[in-house]
């Protein structure tokens, strides 16, 4: 039995999910001197978008989703979910959003159908209500073989789909997930990121951190690099990329190192290439944008007679962005 | 503009809620309160033995061994320990099942995983989620009560001689366990989780011995600073409330003494309950 989505969930319907933060800040007291954990974060949310908080550990994303989730109190500026004040309708706001946090907080009295169920009467539906929206989601995820069995039993991988169920179980306006996908196999963690972009296709809005570039990469359509409580830079990934000046490299070598020059100036006029130098018996070309560039260059060299014995692109990464904008590695 | 509607339940969202923050939270509150009538119907037969097991040695060995082995002593001047012990049986079973039902579970839900934080997120106000915690506690400091009730009738060697005040009765029935719940959320709330088993002994045996259980307040008028320090133990109240109302005839507290300090024990302590609760989950 499938239950159908509701028939309202236009994306141009929705009014409430969209957020919006002003100058928020958190700043904690502690051994008698200031962390300001979060230093006056501006963002906006758009309906539908999946936004990442992208920074090393430390950089204040789960304080910031925190305090969007009613979990932890702001001490400067002001943030809302759907127009909703989050410190002044803590509840209106619980009511509109859905959460995976970093821990595992599934409830350990509970089996896991009674996790999914008793989250459906927390969120307003009645017992058959529930009943059917957990089995729905039981399936969906893949535990419905282990319905009966309690929270502690499960691996890793399945308390992570199961704490993802209950974040959608009541079809929250916003979806927030905290490092969704540390600690995961690689298996779940592509999972997990079809199951996003599925939801992303519906419209849903989704707001995660990450320490992963590539996951920012893959999945947000913009994305906040934040380091010390502050957003350094906020952009398209595509954006971000091009924005600190990194281009995508292609190295190309040839049997004889004599013809580097020549194969070097003939590239100049390949369209899309925006500059070209020689080095360490490479040519290595410089282009800003991928589209069509490979095969270019590939055609044009056999066209005027050079044979390429090898090529290597070098993308430019959300990791590159974030050395550029901090001089230190997002492992750091 | 049309909806697409998703054939697996992962859909997303669907539309804005009709109902009032208040009317959902309201509906919040009692699903709360289903999970832990779940939770505790679950495992009835451990609230069971947790229950009855020390009343029933208690009664047992004071009420039914002592006088059957002649080993009695005869403090109160030819009334029976019985009467004496049977309220202060219930005082302690309400007060030992209240703070237990709030604080025990306290220790895994602000355990390292933070697993009150699947409770918090639920909607409504934090403050309302630490009054439920009240509310389910008080409740299974009742259900105790309820429980023991047959133990204390049916186990001495001679029946207790009850005269029963309805109306106090049911206002110490109301309160008392009130206050035990509270005071579990205090503790539960200010005890670093790894330390609530010690407060067990720090904190439950003293209140326990010393809450006016195994005599009548009144009767410590020998040990006038013990007396004194004892106004300080919540226990004392529930005690001497049982007392006057299953067994008036024996000394205990004014009644207005008692019910007062109820009442006020009811609203300051839920208010540091739910203060700390607040202070633990919101960062």
């Amino acid at each position: 039995m499938a239950v159908s989505a509701p028939s309202d969930t236009s994306r141009s319907t929705r009014s409430d999910n969209h957020i919006v933060t002003e100058a928020l800040s958190k700043t904690y007291r502690e051994h008698g001197g200031t962390l300001r954990a979060v230093d006056g974060v501006d963002l906006v949310v758009r309906p539908g978008e999946v936004f990442g908080l992208l920074g090393p550990n430390g950089a204040g994303k789960t304080t910031t989703i925190g305090m969007l989730t009613t979990r932890i109190l702001p001490t400067g500026g002001r943030a809302s979910v759907g127009g909703i004040d989050v410190t002044a309708s803590p509840a209106g706001v619980k009511q509109r959003v859905g959460v995976v946090p970093q821990t595992n907080t599934l409830d350990r009295s509970l089996t896991v159908r009674d996790n999914l169920y008793f989250h459906g009467r927390f969120f307003g539906l009645g017992a058959a209500g529930a009943r059917s929206r957990t089995d729905v989601l039981l399936g969906r995820f893949r535990l419905a073989d282990r319905a009966g069995a309690r929270v502690d039993a499960l691996s890793g991988g399945m308390a992570q789909r199961l704490m993802v169920a209950r974040a959608l179980l009541h079809q929250p306006a916003v979806l927030f997930l905290d490092e969704p996908t540390t600690g995961l196999d690689p298996q779940s963690r592509l999972a997990l990121w079809d199951l996003l972009r599925e939801l992303h296709a519906h419209g849903q809005t989704i707001m995660l951190t990450t320490h992963q570039m590539e996951e920012a990469e893959v999945l947000c359509d913009r994305v906040a690099i934040m380091d010390g409580g502050r957003i350094l830079a906020l952009d398209t990934p595509a954006r971000l990329k091009r924005s600190v000046g990194t281009d995508t490299a292609v190295d190309l070598r040839v049997g004889d190192a004599r013809e580097l020059p020549g194969l070097a100036e003939s590239l100049r006029t390949v369209p899309g290439v925006a500059g070209v130098d020689l080095r360490d018996g490479r040519v290595r070309v410089v282009a800003h944008a991928r589209d069509g560039l490979v095969p270019r260059l590939v055609a044009h060299a056999e066209r005027v007679g050079y044979h390429l014995t090898d090529m290597s692109v070098s993308e430019p990464t959300l990791e590159t962005v974030f050395i550029a904008l901090t001089g230190k590695d997002l492992r750091e | 503009m049309t909806a697409r509607a998703a054939p697996d339940g992962v859909s997303a969202s669907p539309g804005p809620p009709t109902r009032s923050v208040r009317a959902v939270a309201t509906y919040a509150f009692g699903a709360l309160l289903l999970r832990d009538l779940h939770v505790l119907t679950g495992e009835k037969a451990r609230f069971l033995v947790r229950t009855v097991s020390q009343p029933l040695l208690l009664v047992f060995v004071f009420t039914y061994v002592f006088p059957a082995i002649g080993q009695g002593f005869d403090p109160t001047g030819g009334r029976s320990f019985t009467e004496v012990l049977v309220p202060g049986v219930l005082a302690i079973t309400v007060m030992i099942k209240g703070i237990q039902a709030v604080a025990l579970p306290l220790v895994q839900e602000f355990g390292y995983t933070r697993e009150i934080d699947d409770r918090v997120m639920a909607p409504l106000p934090v403050w309302a989620v630490a009054l439920e915690k009240i509310v389910a506690g008080a409740a299974q400091g009742l259900l105790g009560a309820v429980v023991v009730f047959p133990i204390v009738w049916l186990v001495p060697a001679q029946p207790p001689d009850l005269a029963v005040s309805w109306g106090a009765l049911v206002a110490v029935c109301l309160l008392g366990p009130v206050v035990a719940s509270a005071f579990g959320l205090v503790l539960g709330t200010y005890f670093e989780p790894d330390t609530v088993p010690l407060m067990f002994s720090v904190i439950i045996l003293p209140l326990t011995f010393l809450g006016a259980t195994y005599y009548s307040w009144t009767d410590l008028g020998p040990i006038p600073w013990l007396q004194a320090a004892t106004l300080a133990n919540p226990l004392v109240y529930i005690s001497e409330g049982f007392r006057l109302a299953l067994t008036p005839q024996l000394p205990h507290m004014r009644t207005g003494v008692v019910f007062s300090a109820l009442v006020i024990l009811v609203a300051v302590v839920s208010y540091a309950g739910v203060k700390g609760f607040e202070r633990r989950v919101l960062g």
